[in-house]
């Protein structure tokens, strides 16, 4: 986007204009399906089946059904059997527009009028929910009459479904699940790759370049290929300590593996790019590496840490693979990602659950992306653009 | 406060040879300025005295102390760079203190030199500022005041108003030059391939081309007895006239021939033996004036004038087309474009030079230097 406007600068008004409605296009593309997710989740079950999320702000009209009292119950009133009553616990919760006593037409009747049943039975039933049923003799039956309804719903939102997927659905513990991956598996990754880049980027020393080489060869090794080796080797190591197959420290290690090639590259990159003044400035100012490192290196390339930060985060939490192989499936190791999986074998139809879990998943990306976005951009063009 | 002594020192890149044996003398207190053109070497040799760059043979001596294998900060040097290098995300105050925090010195001393470093300089009330809140006349101050702080023997500065606009360039050079001035005892070397910075700021100056010393001496004297062609062309501007001449008449004072058979004689002793030798006569644009009579040196038509207002530069045709005579006169001297125009010069102001291209009035150099 930073690119765009900056190409369109130069251009006409309708240039510009073009690149803002594609922008917006875009970002509306992008957007509505993420808005579509928080909407959904935050609905009523009934009311996510019975209309999209589009409509949510509005009231929803749903067809329900009620079931009468006994009619053996009704009360003998101006010479006829009458029971009096309302449908719903709290009178007027719902709107009524029309009812019915057959499933094939549940909207016969206009809210408020007197249907006749036959055999001298009617039944009035109110917007409100109030009814009135009445018999010409005394009824004996115990079963009451099934009516239908159309009723209008206002839009109801609730909190209730994330209460649910957090606490019973075990989506809160694999949400800890995967911090506990994620935080451990962006940052030691950094703290490695940022000493390994200042020494690629500023030090001498033989074989340099052959490293470097090195690095840029596997950041093009398929993850996929290395995955069974690699755990046949940590649980060789394993044994040899007495360390179970799939822990926590398993993945920190095979995710901080398969990040730092690309941690030495893009850091590297940005740091070589630093004046090399600077550091021949504090050199002569008496600084050795580990000093210039520290105190002038690290703070000028916050930027493309943060940068790589969110590439690592991001990447972590929304890994399914290397967590599936590196660690268990049981609920104190599960991730958020394999929850989710399990979830849409185990509750496929259950939408305010898939939807919650989907949103639950998503926002931290959201918030580690929104937070630190400024960085993103910066980062990506880190070495391309001169005081980017 | 410290003798500083170049003996062949060389520099190569594996075989590419940039200093080829430099021999150079720096006394304590001088004002030491390297120009050359691009790619002469000086901006080498400065960071190879600044232990930046290992030399690869001669030795380098500080103070008397043989500093080959000295890391920077051991020798006794601060440098300023071009690019002011500052760093970035630190205030004044912390950049000035920088190496002497890396050298744990006590916080007292620390702030004390600071704070003097800064009232030198009038960066007291910008010392809690970030360098890019800061113009670059200011910037380059900071990163002046950062090399005071760490009181060396040796102050090194690497073009630094090269990054300056036109103006910031002439007063801080004159804050330099009043900057050595509340500073007799230090030793300062100065890169610039900016001649005017070169003659205003040295007390002696070093020419430099292709990695060698072409001449070493004070402004003066390289204007009024360049040692050679080059050191001629270089100093001054607009450039010394080059014109081939051949030798008349050798002797105590010499008599030359020059373009279109005109003689000048010029007080210049010469060998009895380059009689009829082709060599090179030179005289500055600024030593040439209009002559009247039949005494004069060069005649020609005006091909083309720039009036810069105090002077104005005349560009004379005496018949070689590629290279017009080029002479500095008053703004106010009433010449037309076209007008013949003869022009004479004092034979004190000519030079010239054998076929290797080394002054004629080599001797008398050798004394003065």
């Amino acid at each position: 986007m930073a690119q765009a406007s900056g190409t369109a600068a130069g251009k006409s008004f309708f240039g510009r204009f073009g690149v803002h409605i594609a922008v917006l296009f875009f970002v509306t593309l992008w957007t509505i399906p993420t808005l579509g997710i928080l909407v959904t989740s935050l609905r009523d079950k009934d009311q996510i089946i019975a209309s999209g999320w589009w409509s949510a702000f509005f009231s929803s009209s749903q067809t329900e059904n009620a079931r009468l009292p006994a009619p053996n119950t009704a009360v003998s009133k101006d010479g006829r059997f009458v029971l009096e009553g309302n449908l719903f616990a709290e009178p007027g919760e719902k709107r009524i527009t029309a009812f019915g006593t057959r499933a094939v037409a549940p909207t016969e009747y206009e809210a408020g009028a007197v249907a006749d049943l036959g055999d001298g039975e009617t039944l009035q039933i109110n917007e409100d929910g109030s009814f009135v049923a009445g018999y010409p003799e005394a009824q004996t039956s115990e079963r009451g009459r099934r009516v239908y309804f159309a009723a209008t719903v206002p839009p109801r939102f609730t909190t209730e479904n994330y209460q649910t997927v957090l606490f019973s659905e075990g989506i809160g513990r694999s949400f800890l699940n995967s911090l506990t991956v994620t935080i451990p598996a962006t940052v030691i990754p950094i703290m490695i790759a940022a000493f390994a880049a200042y020494a690629l980027a500023w030090m001498r020393f033989p074989g340099r370049a052959i490293l470097i080489a090195t690095v840029i060869g596997l950041l093009v090794v398929p993850l996929q290929m290395t995955l069974i080796p690699l755990l046949e080797l940590y649980n060789g190591v394993g044994n040899l300590f007495g360390v179970p197959s799939k822990t926590y420290l398993g993945i920190w290690l095979a995710h901080t593996g398969f990040g730092l090639p690309f941690a030495i590259y893009l850091l590297r990159s940005y740091m070589a790019g630093l004046p090399r003044e600077l550091m021949e400035s504090a050199r002569i100012d008496g600084a050795s590496d580990f000093e210039i490192f520290i105190k002038i290196v690290l703070p000028l390339s916050f930027p493309v840490l943060a940068s790589f930060a969110i590439f690592q985060f991001l990447w972590v939490w929304n890994d399914l693979l290397v967590a599936m192989v590196f660690l268990g499936s049981g609920s104190d190791q599960l991730v958020l990602t394999g929850k989710l999986n399990a979830l849409l074998g185990s509750r496929g139809g259950d939408w305010e659950i898939l939807t919650t879990s989907a949103f639950i998943t998503i926002i931290v990306p959201l918030i580690v992306f929104f937070s630190l976005q400024r960085y993103f951009v910066r980062g990506l063009l880190a070495g391309s653009v001169k005081g980017g | 406060m410290a003798d500083l002594s170049l003996k062949g020192v060389e520099k190569a890149y594996g075989t590419l040879k940039i200093l080829h044996g430099v021999d150079l003398e720096i006394k304590s207190g001088e004002f030491i300025v390297f120009v050359g053109p691009s790619g002469c070497g000086k901006s080498t040799l400065l960071r190879s005295i600044a232990g930046l760059e290992e030399i690869t043979g001669g030795t380098l001596s500080i103070a008397g102390e043989v500093v080959n294998d000295v890391p920077p900060s051991k020798r006794g040097i601060a440098m300023v760079f071009q690019s002011y290098a500052l760093y970035p995300h630190m205030t004044v105050y912390d950049n000035m203190a920088f190496g002497m925090k890396i050298a744990k010195e006590p916080k007292a001393e620390i702030d004390r030199r600071v704070k003097n470093a800064a009232e030198i300089l009038q960066l007291t009330k910008y010392l809690d500022r970030l360098p890019k809140a800061m113009s670059g006349g200011q910037r380059q101050r900071v990163a002046i005041g950062r090399a005071i702080v760490r009181n060396p023997k040796v102050f090194l500065f690497d073009e630094p108003l090269s990054n300056l606009d036109a103006a910031l360039r002439v007063a801080t050079r004159i804050e330099i030059a009043k900057l050595k001035e509340s500073m007799p005892n230090a030793t300062m070397i100065y890169v610039t391939h900016d001649q005017v910075e070169a003659m205003t700021l040295a007390d002696r100056i070093v020419v430099l081309k292709e990695g060698r010393i072409e001449q070493v001496g004070s402004p003066m004297e390289l204007y009024k007895h360049p040692g050679n062609l080059f050191v001629a062309q270089f100093i001054g501007s607009p450039a010394m006239n080059i014109l081939p001449a051949t030798i008349e008449q050798p002797g105590a004072s010499t008599v030359i021939t020059h373009l279109g058979g005109r003689k000048a004689t010029l007080p210049i002793a010469t060998e009895p033996g380059t009689k009829g030798q082709a060599i090179s006569f030179g005289v500055r644009p600024e030593d040439l004036t209009v002559a009247t009579g039949d005494d004069y040196l060069f005649e020609g038509p005006i091909d083309y004038i720039e009036q810069l207002g105090e002077v104005q530069l005349v560009y004379l045709d005496i018949g070689r087309a590629d290279a017009p005579l080029t002479a500095k006169l008053p703004g106010n001297a009433p010449i037309k474009r076209g007008q013949v125009l003869k022009l004479a010069a004092d034979p004190g102001d000519l030079h010239i030079f054998d076929a290797s291209g080394r002054s004629f009035a080599r001797p008398k150099m050798a004394a003065a230097a």
